[in-house]
């Protein structure tokens, strides 16, 4: 694998159902590439986690994953509303979702917290009213 | 603990995966919040769960989790049946509560540390 794979995915803002469909589908690539498996289950639950919120928070967004042998990245893009305050955010426990989304089994404040948690880094840019990007890389 | 002793202990009936069920686990959470068992679980195979949604399987295969109890006799539907069978994880449902399902399991010997 000399040079890095690019998937894109784009994620359907209308559809809780099928949210998350793009991030089995990494876990699955990422599967037959050979990675270890903490490796893919880190990548596979944080994409998981931005996959939802850009469900639950803006309507949907694009997904793109970067596959290198010692790395992989990802990169969140949306159309939403933007994060006005990143360290709120940030914080495990806070959270805007809707009651019908915690009916459902998150907006308990643990995404971003927990995509922090399972990436090596990790960057947000975001401006409300126009969108936010979050990038994340893994190192194998 | 076995897959089938779970399934023995809970008295559950099993929608998929009967062919694992000789598949020896070593620890359970429990939560019907998914981005607590995204947050906190760590090498645990079985969820239990009372929540009944495509995600919760989805959760389950993002932890590489091999097997979902459904509690309080909660049905998923044929669509998380299937997509849970496609991916090697058994779904069980037992009519017990939460608190009584988690308690027969630990009692049994199924810890809640991988």
């Amino acid at each position: 694998m000399a040079e890095t794979l690019r998937f894109h995915y784009d994620v359907d803002g209308d559809n809780f159902t099928s949210a998350g469909a793009a991030s089995v589908e990494v876990k699955r690539k990422l599967r037959q590439l050979g990675f270890p498996a903490e490796t893919i289950r880190r990548v596979s639950i944080a994409m998981y986690e931005g996959e939802i919120n850009m469900v639950v928070h803006a309507r949907g967004g694009t997904a793109d994953v970067y596959v290198e042998p010692d790395s992989i990245s990802i990169v969140l893009a949306d159309q939403g509303p933007g994060i006005p305050d990143v360290e709120l955010a940030m914080q495990e426990g806070y959270s805007t979702a809707p009651d019908n989304i915690r009916a459902l089994g998150f907006g308990a404040g643990m995404g971003l917290p927990n995509m922090q948690r399972y990436t090596d880094e990790m960057k947000i840019e975001t401006e409300v009213g126009k969108g936010t990007t979050v990038s994340m890389t893994v190192y194998v | 603990m076995k897959l089938r002793q779970i399934a023995d202990l809970l008295g559950a009936e099993v929608l998929c995966g009967e062919q694992q069920l000789d598949e020896e686990v070593h620890s359970a959470c429990g939560s019907d919040m998914m981005s607590d068992v995204l947050a906190y679980v760590k090498d645990q195979a079985v969820l239990i769960t009372g929540l009944v949604n495509p995600q919760v399987v989805r959760t389950a295969m993002m932890m590489d989790m091999r097997c979902v109890v459904f509690v309080r006799g909660k049905r998923p539907t044929q669509e998380m049946v299937e997509l849970a069978n496609e991916n090697h994880i058994a779904v069980l449902v037992s009519s017990h509560r939460m608190y009584e399902a988690c308690g027969k399991l630990y009692s049994g010997g199924l810890g809640c540390e991988a």
